[in-house]
């Protein structure tokens, strides 16, 4: 076949390794929607994209790292928290984002998530909840609901999900919020502003596993997306104890928590560095 | 960061002296997580760094520690890490992260006893084929092994050096006693510290290959946000830094990977000999073994049994040629070692049967007298 035309066929041509086109994830699957949602608000985030790396984990979210056309770190299972810890802070100029799912940021990398936000480390960390582990196959996770059956949980999900927004909240994230990939404006706006925030901040993605998820849940494609739209409510501000995820009563997307306290960073200046060597680097 | 070098004489431990050697190779980032008895060198570094520019953290774990110095790494800065035994399991995976990726960091295991938690507060040398086979695949690594504080200085210095060559993660290889142990250290002046920065990338931005091998083979390194939007993944990978899942692409990078050791050992390979040239049995040791060993051939040679000491200041790579080669004309080998026999299966591999090697090894927790080491020789080297 020849190509005829150069231009970009799709927006974010330019921000993708479309030498990598096909991308791995299935018929159905959120992950492309939240994934251009992302690209799309560090686009009009304004943010210095030459200056911005996006570090994922393992996992079919995690392959968000090779998709897309600025410096990229495809990092071990868990791990993409820490690693885009030690890359801020080696470079404070970089905009770090992670971009990973929720068995690799809460299973695996739990404790690296509590910890960033605790140490208020200049991130932003954008989950895609699928409730399972997609690429292994469909297992269950520390996010399926209570019931839920997956390849491990053949009868159903005998354990309590993490209600991810309440454990971002109390581990000191000062931006958190939650949407569904078809809440693509809100989900857009909401990265954009976390980009542009100083500080952690945690944005889920509620997204459709079809092929490993919804098919062992009775639950059709477009029936999830269905409950994506009727079976939430948006309410900014809620208590993040109110924010469990059960469709049969309701889902609460919206901004949570978005507030200022100084960055790993800054602390870290004022605390341990000699103020003649602080006021050195301004000169300079 | 600049070298930050303190010129003068000291004296300190082996733990202190890794910490002022990183800084004086220009380490400019420290992640760690407090462990018996490596514990002293994040103390210092935590102190010393932010006074300098530098940046330490004191992660989660020690998961969390190997990762962000990786992450540090690819940030452009030189970075590195201390840790012990359970700490050191704790790293394998993403020091497996760091070979794949080709990023330059170093690793400091101040060895104590195990297994498990073991003896936490007293050394042994129980590491050292974790160090070479720890992570899960099949690699090529570098571990330098100090025998006093002053080269526990040096070799920190020279693992920045390597680690910056040749872009893969340099162990050091050190135990609790060197660790604990308060010596003279002198420390030169900035000018006469050699030190190596890793190559940058360089030219047209979007014809760059991050993992095309250049001199050496190995690849200049894009930094992050330098502009070469470049992918770098654990995955196999091309010379572009794509996942490629074939078998073809697997021999390929295993080839970059392994090769850029295998083709250079004469440049990273270091081993000191000790009365070599006439002896008839030869010691193989490392770090605080070889000061017994040091012992032992001098009361050896004493009581009239030719012996010599090959120290091996690299441990890994294993110095394959130079054991064939002494093979050749010494009556047999002693390997003397804080371990059941771990670098002894070396020592024995390469003797290849043609002439006995000998293990004194002990279980862990205290240094081999010298006694051992010659009773050992009386006995299996009898006239």
């Amino acid at each position: 076949m020849k190509k005829t035309k150069k231009t970009p066929s799709h927006p974010l041509d330019d921000l993708l390794r479309t030498d990598r086109i096909p991308h791995i994830w299935c018929p159905g699957c959120g992950i492309g929607t939240a994934f251009s949602s992302c690209l799309t608000a560090m686009k009009e985030s304004g943010i210095d994209l030459a200056k911005s790396v996006m570090v994922s984990g393992i996992g079919c979210s995690g392959r968000g790292a090779g998709y897309v056309k600025l410096d990229s770190y495809h990092t071990t299972h868990g791990r993409a928290i820490p690693f885009a810890t030690g890359m801020k802070l080696a470079n404070p100029e970089l905009n770090v984002v992670v971009f990973s799912g929720d068995g690799d940021l809460f299973a695996i990398g739990g404790n690296h998530f509590i910890h960033a936000a605790r140490r208020n480390v200049d991130l932003t960390v954008v989950c895609v909840n699928n409730f399972n582990y997609g690429m292994t196959g469909g297992q269950v996770a520390a996010t399926t609901p209570y019931g839920a059956k997956t390849t491990t949980t053949p009868v159903g999900n005998p354990e309590a999900a993490f209600n991810l927004p309440l454990l971002a909240f109390a581990s000191g994230a000062t931006y958190v919020a939650r949407w569904t990939i078809l809440h693509i404006r809100e989900l857009t706006e909401s990265i954009k502003e976390a980009l542009l925030k100083r500080g952690f901040s945690f944005i889920e993605v509620l997204s459709p596993c079809p092929v490993n998820y919804g098919r062992r849940n009775k639950e059709r494609p477009l029936e999830t997306l269905r409950a994506y739209q009727e079976r939430t409510i948006i309410k900014n501000n809620a208590p993040p104890t109110e924010l469990d995820v059960d469709f049969a009563k309701g889902v609460i997307l919206g901004k949570f928590v978005d507030v200022d306290r100084p960055t790993c960073i800054e602390m870290y200046d004022k605390t341990c560095r000699p103020r003649e060597l602080l006021e050195e680097e301004k000169a300079a | 960061m600049k070298p930050a070098v303190l010129t003068g004489e000291h004296f300190m431990t082996g733990d202190e002296a890794c910490a002022e050697g990183g800084l004086a190779a220009g380490c400019g980032f420290f992640a760690g997580y407090p462990i018996t008895p490596a514990t002293e060198i994040a103390e210092h570094m935590s102190a010393r760094l932010p006074e300098l520019g530098g940046t330490f953290i004191q992660m989660e774990d020690e998961i969390a520690a190997m990762a962000a110095v990786i992450g540090a790494s690819c940030a452009g800065v030189k970075s590195m890490t201390a840790t012990s035994g359970p700490g050191f399991s704790l790293m394998m995976e993403n020091i497996g992260l760091a070979i794949c990726t080709e990023t330059p960091c170093v690793i400091i295991n101040v060895q104590r006893a195990g297994p498990s938690t073991g003896l936490p507060t007293q050394g042994a040398q129980g590491d050292m084929m974790q160090a070479r086979w720890g992570s899960h695949g099949h690699y090529e690594i570098i571990a330098l092994a100090p025998s006093s504080p002053q080269e526990a200085f040096y070799q920190t210095i020279e693992a920045f050096n390597l680690s910056e060559t040749y872009r893969l993660p340099v162990l050091i290889m050190t135990d609790e006693i060197v660790g604990h142990l308060s010596e003279r250290v002198v420390i030169p002046k900035e000018d006469v510290i050699r030190t190596v920065s890793r190559l940058t990338a360089k030219g047209r931005k979007d014809r760059f290959k991050p993992f095309e091998p250049g001199p050496r083979g190995v690849a200049p390194m894009a930094i992050a946000g330098e502009g070469y939007s470049i992918h770098v993944t654990g995955l196999t990978h091309d010379e572009k830094g794509y996942p490629v899942m074939t078998v073809e692409a697997q021999a390929e990078m295993m080839e970059r990977l392994t090769g850029k050791v295998r083709q250079n050992l004469h440049d990273i390979i270091r081993t000191e000999s000790y009365r070599l040239d006439d002896a008839e049995i030869a010691i193989i040791s490392y770090g605080v073994s070889a000061r017994t060993s040091l012992a032992a051939v001098e009361e050896a040679r004493a009581q009239g049994i030719k012996a010599g000491l090959l120290r091996l200041i690299t441990v890994w790579p294993f110095p394959e040629d130079r054991i064939r080669e002494l093979a050749k004309r010494v009556r047999g080998f002693v390997t003397v070692e804080i371990n059941l026999g771990q670098i002894h299966l070396e020592v024995e591999r390469c003797a290849g049967g043609g002439v006995p090697a000998f293990l004194v090894g002990h279980p862990g927790g205290t240094i081999i007298p010298p006694e051992r080491v010659i009773d050992t020789l009386k006995e299996t080297f009898k006239r």
